[in-house]
Order: structure tokens, then sequence, then C-alpha cells
């Protein structure tokens, strides 16, 4: 058991009792060290000064000071931006990103909550882009009011997300097929039907890869259409769908903490046993919870191609991943998914011009390791301690 | 070496955990040839002690000597090298391994190949020499509950354990298996083992034992006494730090009408064999039916299938006049049928939820607790603060997880839970299992209350003593049949031993 070589070996023991701020406060260590970590990285990828990368990657995803206040100076005098889109240029792009990924970090906290592993919420999003997509296109004329047609994707949107997770939530509550597998192989099912669809199959426009320009009804309308009201909005992309997000967490919430349903789940997810003693349905909850999480990820992807105003070929594959990582480290709270997706919006965008294009994944994938370690080193000691060599007893020889 | 010689020696071990001081400089010895028994409520730091002595836990301070030698454990396997071994509650086997298998593994030998046949001759010595015979071919699985517990003893003889520490080990014995324990525990002082007898047991404790330590809160109350000079009301009275009464006070049973009719149960258990054969029996309301038996002899299956936590194969359960079977809606039936099960922190609560909301389990659906979707949480509080009031549960607050609770106040909860709702029938699997003396009076009362208030009462218990004094019938189960059934006042404890180890009653 000793370490090769030495006299020493190494003990893990684990810690009980810890209060409650500890998850917290490990978190926030957790990222400061991923960000140590992440240094090195950078200086391997050929960063000369990954401090001041960190510093450039934090205003382009907020924004400095000054910007804001030139922003705020010319919000409220009704003039343009002094410095072009930079006064809320970086917050406003970072708002963008991190609303498909707040939506699907909430699919991963409500599923997760149940112990359901659900990482399937980037096919369940593509199959709710694609059936927005459908109704935006295919089944509403373009003289849709715009309420009315929104309206319309999402509920579309929502519904093909939630059949694409009540699938695997179905395999798993009938046929207890492991849900880890099946979601995990349904998203490259999801990928290739909108890529049949989009790149050769019937929505596509010949070699654009492309279904084409939404009508305008179909988009949501964004921070620059209202540039003749409010002049420093000149460029902004901002839309309203991390309302989508941030209602959704609260809906979240209060299902968790208020709801029947809610308590159902939690006592599901703690004990399965108990719940079954209670007499609480577990393999209908599993359905359940499995189409609300799906119902989420598929209006992550409503969200996205309303953004986009198109869906392509380059429709971003990940983000059901991301928000995996987003849930975490929200430890599965969903009002705190909320700034951990504009946290993960940010690093995103303040990612995009760095070289090599993998910086940003790479800093998400360090984020989860060395948070999700932290959390094991909070709640387990290792102890290196000296092995005394004990006495070969004579009992040990007798039985030889 | 002399004959009183200590075989291990502990000078004021302290092991502390966060917020409790487990062990308070306590001093334990054992002498060779000797049976030395370690008394204590729950969480009086018995296991805690002994744990320290088995290398599982390192005290922050303390000593331990052996046959006079400081000596330092820090694994398991350092103190098993010293010679000592514990035998704990629940058995270390891997059941679909031999018993030679079981006997070697984890050890260091033999380092490359394994003659399995030398093994086997060499356990079968050693189970003659110890009159522990156990066929050292037969798979875990195949061999009762006693039989593995001399695996266990068997694996720490062969390991050369000198000092042998056994974790309430009669808990899971019939009383005939429980004597052949004891025969074989003084064949080993004989040949010069010491055995540390952890127990609550305080009738075992008397019989088994030469010396008794007592352990109240960490701290020792009363060190190495004689056994033969104490009474059991002294020692309980040591134990507990005041006196104890032993009779459960009750008067005599009103039986009422037939709640729960069973009639030719059967059932199968997790590996698909027939747990339950035809099992019939009635409860009245107003009454307490034991059912006495060995554990693994279908008592937690026929729970389960009762609570709707099991399918039966075939036969009728008839509760109140409705059927129960597989489309019985048992969330709406709810608290008319309670339930006290057997595991409570793993089955009858939820650790990670607080006292309040694992007071609500069983009625989280109905008013005033939930109105249409969503939870009342100012009637959550309500009924929370009502039931730990009324029925003494020491908790901080309402908001404390329960898995921070001692195991009394758990199963305190859960019986909160269950008696509130009125149930007509109650079921309770071990409802003492584990509790201190105190916890235990205060369980019992609770049972006899809800039996005067007329509700039918199946209670299933290992502890002999407890259904006696509870029951007012008692039903027999031995491999998932019935075989036999008294009133409990008068009954005859060998003769109800007889029948728990599958002899069939005379006349």
């Amino acid at each position: 058991m000793n370490l090769p070589g030495t006299h020493y070996r190494l003990r893990i023991e684990s810690r009980s009792n810890l209060p409650a701020w500890v998850g917290a406060v490990s978190a926030i260590i957790g990222v400061f060290l991923a960000l140590v970590v992440g240094g090195f990285m950078l200086r391997a990828a050929g960063a000369t000064d990954p401090i001041g990368t960190y510093i450039e990657i934090f205003k382009e995803g907020f924004g400095t000071p000054a910007d804001w206040a030139a922003g705020l100076h010319a919000l409220f005098t009704g003039t343009d931006c002094p410095k072009g889109m930079q006064c809320f240029g970086p917050f406003s792009d970072t708002l963008v990103k991190a609303s498909p990924i707040m939506l699907t970090g909430l699919a991963c906290v409500i599923a997760f909550r149940m112990k359901l592993w659900n990482i399937g919420a980037d096919g369940q999003m593509f199959l709710g882009a694609w059936a927005a997509t459908a109704v935006a296109v295919f089944l509403l004329p373009k003289t849709t009011p715009r309420p009315v047609m929104l309206a319309a994707m999402a509920v579309a949107g929502i519904l093909a997300g939630m059949a694409y997770g009540v699938i695997p939530g179905f395999l798993k509550a009938r046929l207890n097929i492991n849900e880890i597998v099946t979601t995990l192989m349904l998203n490259y099912v999801a990928y290739l039907w909108v890529e049949y669809f989009v790149v050769v199959g019937p929505w596509s426009l010949g070699d654009f890869e492309s279904t084409g320009r939404f009508p305008t009804s179909a988009t949501w309308p964004r921070l620059t259409d209202y540039v003749k009201q409010i002049p420093v909005a000149a460029g902004l992309t901002a839309h309203p769908g991390i309302f989508l997000g941030i209602a959704a967490a609260l809906l979240l919430t209060w299902i968790l903490y208020r709801s029947r349903w809610g308590y159902e789940i939690r006592v599901i997810g703690n004990n399965p046993k108990a719940a079954r003693y209670a007499g609480i349905d577990v393999a209908r909850n599993i359905i359940l919870v499995m189409g609300l999480s799906g119902a989420l990820a598929g209006l992550a992807g409503m969200n996205e191609v309303a953004a986009q105003r198109e869906l392509n070929g380059r429709f971003q594959q990940g983000l059901g991943f991301t928000g995996v990582i987003v849930a975490w480290l929200a430890r599965l709270n969903p009002i705190a998914a909320i700034f951990v997706a504009i946290l993960f919006g940010a690093l995103l965008v303040g990612t995009q011009l760095i070289q090599p294009q993998g910086i940003s994944s790479m800093l998400q994938g360090v984020i989860l390791f060395v948070v999700v370690g932290t959390e094991l080193l909070f709640h387990y000691q290792i102890k290196l301690e000296k092995a005394e060599s004990t006495a070969p007893s004579a009992a040990e020889a007798s039985h030889d | 070496m002399a004959e009183s010689a200590d075989a291990f020696e502990m000078r004021g071990i302290v092991q502390r955990f966060p917020g409790v001081l487990a062990n308070d400089h306590v001093d334990f010895a054992g002498r060779v040839g000797e049976v030395h028994a370690l008394l204590g409520e729950n969480g009086a730091g018995k296991s805690t002690l002994m744990n320290v002595l088995a290398g599982l836990y390192h005290p922050e301070a303390g000593e331990i000597l052996i046959h006079g030698q400081h000596v330092v454990l820090r694994s398991p396997q350092d103190a098993i090298a010293n010679g000592i071994g514990m035998i704990h509650q629940h058995f270390m086997l891997v059941p679909n391994q031999t018993v030679a298998e079981n006997t070697v593994l984890g050890l260091n030998r033999p380092r490359f190949f394994l003659n399995l046949r030398k093994i086997e001759e060499q356990v079968q010595a050693l189970g003659e020499q110890y009159g522990l015979s156990v066929n050292p071919r037969a798979k875990i699985w195949e061999l009762s509950v006693g039989e593995q517990q001399r695996v266990e003893v068997l694996k720490m003889l062969f390991r050369g354990a000198k000092v042998l520490i056994m974790d309430e080990p009669t808990a899971v014995l019939t009383p005939q298996e429980v004597e052949g324990l004891f025969v074989t525990l003084r064949d080993m002082t004989k040949r010069g083992h010491t055995i540390v007898f952890i127990s609550h047991k305080l009738d075992e404790v008397v019989a088994i034992a030469d010396r008794v330590t007592v352990l109240r809160r960490g701290k020792v109350t009363a060190a190495s006494v004689s056994a033969r000079g104490v009474t059991k009301a002294q020692l309980a009275n040591l134990m507990v730090g005041r006196e104890v009464i032993f009779k459960v006070d009750k008067k005599k049973a009103k039986p009422g009408d037939v709640v729960l009719e069973v009639n030719r149960l059967c059932c199968d258990n997790d590996r698909g064999l027939p747990a339950l054969r035809e099992v019939s029996f009635q409860v009245q309301a107003g009454e307490i039916l034991g059912l006495a038996g060995v554990a693994g002899n279908g008592q937690r299956e026929l729970a389960e299938v009762l609570t709707g936590l099991r399918c039966t194969t075939s036969g009728t359960m008839n509760f109140n006049g409705t059927l129960l079977n597989r489309h019985t809606h048992w969330l709406e039936l709810g608290q008319q049928l309670a339930h006290v099960p057997e595991d409570r922190a793993a089955v009858g609560s939820v650790q990670a939820l607080s006292v309040a909301e694992n007071l609500i389990l069983k009625r989280f659906n109905r008013p005033p607790i939930s109105k249409g979707w969503s939870i009342n949480s100012i009637a959550v509080k309500q009924n929370a603060v009502k039931l730990v009031k009324e029925y003494n549960i020491a908790t901080p607050t309402v908001e404390t997880h329960v898995g921070m609770l001692s195991g009394g106040n758990l199963q305190k909860v859960i019986l909160a839970r269950e008696i509130s709702g009125h149930p007509k029938l109650m079921i309770a699997v071990h409802p003492t299992r584990g509790l201190d003396v105190g916890a235990t009076e205060a369980v019992h009362k609770l049972l006899v209350e809800q039996r005067d208030s007329g509700t039918a009462l199946l209670l299933i218990s290992e502890d002999l003593d407890e259904l006696m004094s509870l029951s007012d019938r008692l039903v027999v189960i031995y491999e998932g049949r019935i075989v036999g059934e008294m009133p409990a006042e008068g009954a005859d404890i060998r003769r109800i031993g007889l029948m728990m180890a599958g002899t069939k009653a005379e006349s």
C-alpha cells in the first residue's frame, strides 16, 4: 500500500457534517484555481501574459467601467455611444450567448435533481430548433403577428424537446435502460436529423445549407431595432430570450420548493426507496421530469433559431453540454444557474477572438474539472502518513 | 504469560467527531482468557472505542498497548497483525463465494498461487478445533445467519486474532444459536483468546461476561466490574443514569373488528425465490399481533407486500373491507395504513430533507399541507412544530436535516408521522432495533397507546423479549410459513425458540 519506493502512504478520509456554506466557498475557490490552471495552459498555448489574457476576456465579456459610464450617459442624454458599439456591446453579446445555456443549464438542473443524468440536452435543443423552424417557415404564414408566431414557435420547440426527452425517460421508467447512454446517443440522431433537413434534405436552399432568413415575425426583436428611440442601442443584438431563461429559473424554483410535484422530485432524488415507501409513483415522475428537462432544452433551441433568424448547417453543437457544466457549477440551484450562465456567456464571448479556437472549450473543461475536484477535496481529506513497519505477527507466520 | 495478564490495554482514548466527543479519556483493557462486555446506550461511544482498537479510527489522544507493548494501529491490517480482529454487526462476506474463499479474501498470502484445497483443509481443521463446524466449500448464501457468523469468527481466527471484538453478535440469532455462540466463546477463552462483547442486551451480558465496562456519553461509568456481582437493574442504571422499568405497562387488550385479513399469501424475494408460502392471519383493531422469527424468514417481504412495495404471487389481503392489490392507489390510502419500516434511514426517511419535510412524507398530497398544486409552507411548519413538541423529538430546529438526528429521534420522527395520521393498521418492523434503553421505552409506550386507541398493530421483531411483553397474540414464521400461533401471555420462550429454528411444535 505504500507509495512506490517510500515509507509513506496516502489515506483518503471523508469529512462529515460540513456546514452549508462550504459548497459555495468550494465553488468559488474552484473557479479561482481553474483560472490558475487555465493560465498555465494559456502559457503553453502561446500567451505571454495569461493574467492579461484573463483581463481581456473579462473586458470582452462584460465591458469596462468606463464603457458602462459612457453608455449610461449616452442612454440618459439620448445620444450615440461615443465608442461605437463598445458601450454595452460586450454585455449584450454575453446575454445573447447566455440565454441558450441558461435554458439547457436549467434542463440539466431539473433532471439532475432527480439523479436522472440527462446529457441529451443538446439533442433536445436541436429538435426544439427544428420544430420551431418548421412552424416559422413552413406551417404558419409570414404575415402571422409576431407575438403569435413567436409563441407558436416556443410551443413547438417545447413540445418537440419534451417528446425527445420523454423517449429516454420512458425507456428508463419502464425498462430501466440507462438514460446516460440513450440521451447521449439520441444527440447524434438529432444532429443528423437536422443536418438531413437543412443540408441535403427538403429544407435546404441548395448550396446554402440553410432554411434561409426567417420572416421578421419569426425572429426575436433586437435592441438595435429600437435605435431611433434609443440611439445608444445601435448594433446591440440582445434579445428577450434571456427573460425566458430567468422566467424558467423562477418557475423551476417554485416547482422545486413550493409545489407538490417538486416535493416528489426532491424525495425521489434524495431517496427513491423512501419515495416508493410514501406511495410516490417513481416511474411516472421519471417520465415527467425528463419531459420537463427536454422541454427546457427544446425552448433553448427555439430561442436560438429566433435569435439567429435561420436554421443552418452550422447550428452550434455543444450548448447542451455547456448546460451540464452550468448546472453543476450552480450546484443544481435554478437561481444560481442564471448567474453561472451569464458568466459562461461572458467566457464564450471573451474567448471568441482568442487563437487557437479551442481555448474556450479548454477553459470550460478545466473549470468543471477543477471545481468538481475542489468539491471532492472539501468533502474528503487526503493524508500522507508514514507507514510504520508493524511487527510481523506470529499469527501470520503460524498459518503459512 | 500469567493467567490474568492484559491482552490489550487502551489508556486515555480521546476521539472527537464534529460536535461530539465520542470517547472522553476512556480506559479499557481485556485480560487473556476473558469475555469482557462493553455496555452502553446508542451513541455512548462503544463502537467508536472498538473501531479505534480495530485500527479504523485514529484517536486524538491516548495509547494502546498489546501485551504491554506500545503499538500504533493505523489500519485494520495493523490491528489484525497485532492479533486484534473485529466482527461487525453487518457481516463482510461475499455471498456467492465459498467459505474458504471468503476466509482468504483480502489477505496478502498466498502471494500468487491460491491452493484452495489446502485452505479448505485449514479452515476445516480450525473449525473442528473451535467447534465451529462449517463446510468450507459451501457458498455463503447457502448458509444460515448463525453459520455466516461462524465464518466471520473463522476468518478472524485464520488471520491469527487473539482478541476478538464482536459488535452485537446475538442480534440476528435464535435463542438456540445464541447458546451455541456462547459455548464457542467460552471455548475460545479457555484457549487464551480475549472476547470483547458489545451489547445492549443485559441478560446476555450477565450470562456470558466475566467483566463489564459501561460507557455513558463517551465516559466510563463502570470500569471492569465483575459480572458475577451485578444485577441487570444496576447495569441499566449505569447505562442510562436513571432507573429503568423493564416491564411494559399495559392493560388487557380489547380486540375489535378484523382490520387486516391475510389469506394464503405468497410472494417472491429479491432473488425470485418464494419468500412467503401461503401465509394466513388476521389482525383485529385494538390488538398487537407479534410476528416472531429469525431474520430472513419472510418478515421483510411480508411487510413490503402489505405496504405495496412488493407484488404478491398469489393470495389475498383484505384491509378494512377493501382488497389490496396492484390496483391499489397507495398514495391515496396514505395514512390509514401506517408502516414503520425496518430501515429507518434508507426507507423511512429522506436524510437530506428537513425534519419538517420528512414529517409530511405521507400527507403532502392533501390539505392542509397542500392545496391544488402548491404546498403550504406555513402548514408544513405548523405540522412540524406540533409533532416535534407532542412526540418529544430532540432537534435543534424543524429545518434540521434528519440525517443529523440520532437513531432514536429519527424513529420518533417516523412514529410521529405515522401515528398522527390516525391509522387503522400499523405495521412496525424492528421498531426499537439499535435504540437505547430510554428511546426503546418511549417507542414501546407509543405503540401500546396506539393499540389502546383502537389501531390494529402488526409488530415484526427479532427481539423475543420485546415481542412477548408488547404483543397480545404471537405468530411464528419460519421459511415463509406461519408455524405456530399462541397468546403472548404465558407463552413458553423455549418453545417459540424451537419454532423459530424450524422444529415442529409438539402436539
